[in-house]
């Protein structure tokens, strides 16, 4: 092998030679090696959880996931949506009423850190020394203290403007009032009949999807600009409102009920009337949010950014206005770059959501890794868990971004 | 956030490590007792103004660092939260939880752990705002409940409303000054814990005086040390040595005189003391005058009651059922003999 070309005419090998020069038979070989010592470690960690656990006299299952739950839980909405009642419900049932306070605090959060997000994120590019100011502060102030900080502020925060126990405030005028034990509201009761309204506004909701693609294609081929907003508000409030009114109108609000007289302790709003939203909840809400914001304002005003110049002073050229060469022009290419680290946020928020342990709201660190862990003391299991249902949440937002990304990407005619 | 890592690490330390050697040589290897207690919780065990730990529940762990290393300094204390502390005992972060922790079946068989006796005798109590007018648990129905989390108190709370008809609201937290905070804050209507612990937690609180404990004790409380299930040696070096401080209180002997106590002709004391020939330390791996040097260090039980928590401490605890029991009381220690 003195020359390179040599390397084209490589000498035939036999037998094990043949095999060591061969790149695919060693990289086979290497991998399985590593095969090897990986399922050796597992076995090793395994076998010693076994004996650990037979010293310590425990075993592993799941056996105790139909036992009851003698515990007491914040009333949330998981516990509105399982029907949780302690000492009839299954600690299997906690795990349900855990994920979904986890799930709900994980979906709110998103969205509205999503718009804030945006907001800031545009806000932070704008030519006006106000905004622009605005938003660079509260993105560096957002960013650089401590989440469980910011948890703890809004906890106190929230208790520190409530007005007491025994008293009310009005927190969105004519719809939501709250004091230190929480934010009450107007709860639906439905009656019979009722499902119909509920066909009426999936009818009205696959009647405007259907218009919106009808105008499209109209302007598509001649031009023409249809009124798709106000038409897709008349048919989604319209078709609804009708079938309501003829139904019969099955449906009653139950508003929250104040009492401001007897008894100390049954004064203020009583429990179980109307809807509820724990102060603790509202506080997650709050710092997550707002946190998690200002990390998605920053991308977005990266991904604005890495669209180029031109593109924005083609669209002035063409006449179009800011709102629209923004939403038009500038934002679907922004998306290309936005997406991906978006979805890490996303994520982000659905992990950090964990540290409502440190204020009591009950979601699933705080509950099935606390509180049923220390009454059966299934480490391993409980772990286990916890890390498939994390996974799984994680799994199912990339999927779903990577669809949207998907969905939104350039598409070059 | 802590805790969640505390439990990660606990299920790995159980899936990793080989089996661990007995507690006691371990302990004399590192030549320190590490000593698992609680986030503060004033007469138990609680960091002073100069971070020393003191307690009653801290003495139990000098008592036993004292019997086996013979320094009660030696001992690294570890703060844990009512959560935590079960899994960090199990996994091996800790030696020995000191930490007004109830003895229950569930935790002496399925959580991993041993109790080694009882240090305190307890009962849970309720506190209210007085300002509320209630004088009776029963008069509660519809009340919003603060507590730690991961303790019998949620258990118990949950049992008695739910017998006596009644409906209520739980917030349980994961830190005791969380707890008094949200108490504190009108979060809640009402704050129960162990009646020790609620006559520890009010001097947290703004106004002392503006709160009054209910007349119901509504649970069994029986507090105590424990060690990791499965070192049965390590077990009984802490159930003697706590039994040694209690039947030190019977026979009178103290700090200050135990050394002149070793002349005393009371067989009983001398086998405590582990005067002349009496030897029940080898037994234990432990040097013969291993009670002797426990009670050097922390005094007997009645010493370390009265000085962490007794009536002349801010707690104001009468010794009440923890008097000895021919006072009176149920402390009954097995005899060293
Ligand atoms: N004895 C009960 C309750 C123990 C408990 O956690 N009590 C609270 C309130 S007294 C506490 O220790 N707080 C101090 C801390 O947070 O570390 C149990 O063992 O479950």
């Amino acid at each position: 092998m003195t020359t390179t070309n040599e390397v084209d005419q490589e000498p035939e090998r036999t037998g094990l030679a043949a095999l060591v020069y061969d790149s695919k038979a060693r990289s086979l070989f290497f991998q399985g090696v590593l095969a090897i010592i990986i399922l050796a470690m597992i076995y090793l960690a395994v076998q010693n959880a076994a004996q650990n656990l037979a010293d310590q006299g425990k075993e592993f299952g799941f056996d105790f996931f139909d036992r009851p739950s003698d515990v007491q839980i914040l009333t949330t909405f998981g516990t509105w949506l399982i029907g949780y009642v302690p000492g009839e419900s299954t600690i299997f049932d906690v795990l349900k009423l855990s994920v979904a306070n986890t799930l709900i605090l994980a979906v709110v959060g998103i969205f509205f850190a999503t718009i804030l997000g945006f907001l800031m994120g545009i806000m932070r590019l704008s030519n006006n020394f106000v905004i622009k100011g605005f938003a660079t502060i509260y993105i560096e102030v957002m960013r650089n203290i401590p989440l469980l900080l910011q948890i703890f502020f809004w906890n106190a925060a929230l208790r520190l403007i409530a007005p007491g126990p025994r008293d009310s405030g009005t927190f969105v005028p004519g719809l939501l009032q709250y004091n230190t034990k929480g934010i009450y509201g107007p709860f639906p009761i439905t009656h019979d009949g009722f499902y119909l309204t509920v066909i009426a506004v999936i009818i009205a909701i696959g009647a405007t999807i259907a218009y919106g693609k009808y105008a499209k294609k109209l302007q598509e081929s001649t031009g023409k600009q249809s009124p798709v907003f106000l038409v897709s508000i008349g048919i989604l409030v319209g078709l609804p409102a009708v079938v309501f009114l003829i139904t019969g109108r099955p449906l009653t609000i139950e508003w929250p009920n104040f009492v401001s007289e007897g008894p100390m302790l049954r004064r203020g709003f009583e429990r179980g009337i109307g809807s509820y939203i724990a102060p603790e909840f509202m506080a997650l809400f709050l710092a997550l949010t707002t946190y998690t914001a200002a990390f998605i304002g920053e991308i977005v005003r990266a991904g604005i950014q890495a669209v180029p110049r031109g593109q924005s002073e083609a669209s002035e050229a063409l006449g179009l206005p800011g709102g629209l060469t923004m939403r038009k022009v500038i934002l679907p290419q922004a998306f290309r770059v936005i997406i991906p680290p978006l979805t890490s946020q996303y994520l982000n928020l659905t992990k950090n959501s964990s540290l409502a342990a440190a204020i009591g709201y009950p979601e699933l660190v705080a509950v099935f890794a606390g509180t049923i862990l220390n009454q059966v003391g299934r480490a391993i299991e409980i772990v286990a868990v916890v890390i498939i249902v994390y996974l799984t949440i994680s799994l199912l937002t990339s999927m779903f971004m990577n669809w949207f990304n998907n969905r939104v990407k350039l598409v070059e005619r | 956030m802590k805790s969640t890592l505390l439990t990660i690490a606990a299920a790995a330390t159980l899936t990793a490590g080989a089996a661990a050697a007995s507690t006691l040589d371990d302990v004399k290897a590192a030549g320190k007792l590490k000593c698992g207690v609680s986030q503060g919780l004033p007469g138990f065990s609680n960091p002073d103004d100069s971070g020393k730990w003191t307690g009653l529940d801290v003495d139990m762990c000098r008592a036993v660092a004292a019997a086996v290393l013979g320094d009660a300094e030696a001992v690294e204390y570890v703060s844990l939260s009512a959560k935590d502390r079960f899994t960090a005992l199990s996994s091996g972060e800790i030696d020995i939880l000191s930490r007004n922790t109830t003895w229950t079946i569930t935790r002496d068989t399925d959580l991993g752990i041993s109790f080694a006796g009882v240090n305190y005798y307890d009962g849970q109590g309720m506190m209210v705002p007085a300002n509320l007018g209630v004088s009776s648990a029963t008069e509660l129905d519809g009340a919003t409940i603060c507590t730690n989390t991961g303790t019998t108190t949620e258990l118990n709370i949950t049992d008695y409303f739910k017998q006596h008809g009644m409906t209520f609201e739980l917030v349980a937290l994961e830190n005791s000054n969380e707890v008094v905070a949200a108490y504190g804050a009108g979060r809640c209507d009402v704050f129960t814990t162990d009646r020790s612990g609620l006559a520890a937690e009010r001097l947290k609180l703004a106004d002392p005086d503006a709160h009054v404990v209910l007349p119901e004790t509504i649970s069994k409380e029986p507090l105590g040390p424990s060690t990791r299930a499965g070192d049965e040696q390590w077990n009984k070096i802490v159930r003697w040595t706590l039994n040694a401080l209690i039947e030190a209180e019977e026979y009178g002997i103290t700090a200050a005189n135990a050394d002149e106590m070793m002349g005393s002709d009371n067989p009983s004391v001398k086998r405590i003391l582990g005067a002349g020939d009496n030897d029940y330390g080898a037994a234990l791996g432990l040097d013969k005058d291993w009670a002797a040097k426990a009670i050097k260090a922390v005094g007997n039980y009645g010493e370390s009651y009265e000085r962490n928590v007794g009536v002349n401490t801010p707690l104001k605890l009468d010794r009440g059922v923890n008097s000895l029991w021919n006072q009176g009381g149920f402390l009954y220690a097995a005899p060293i003999r």
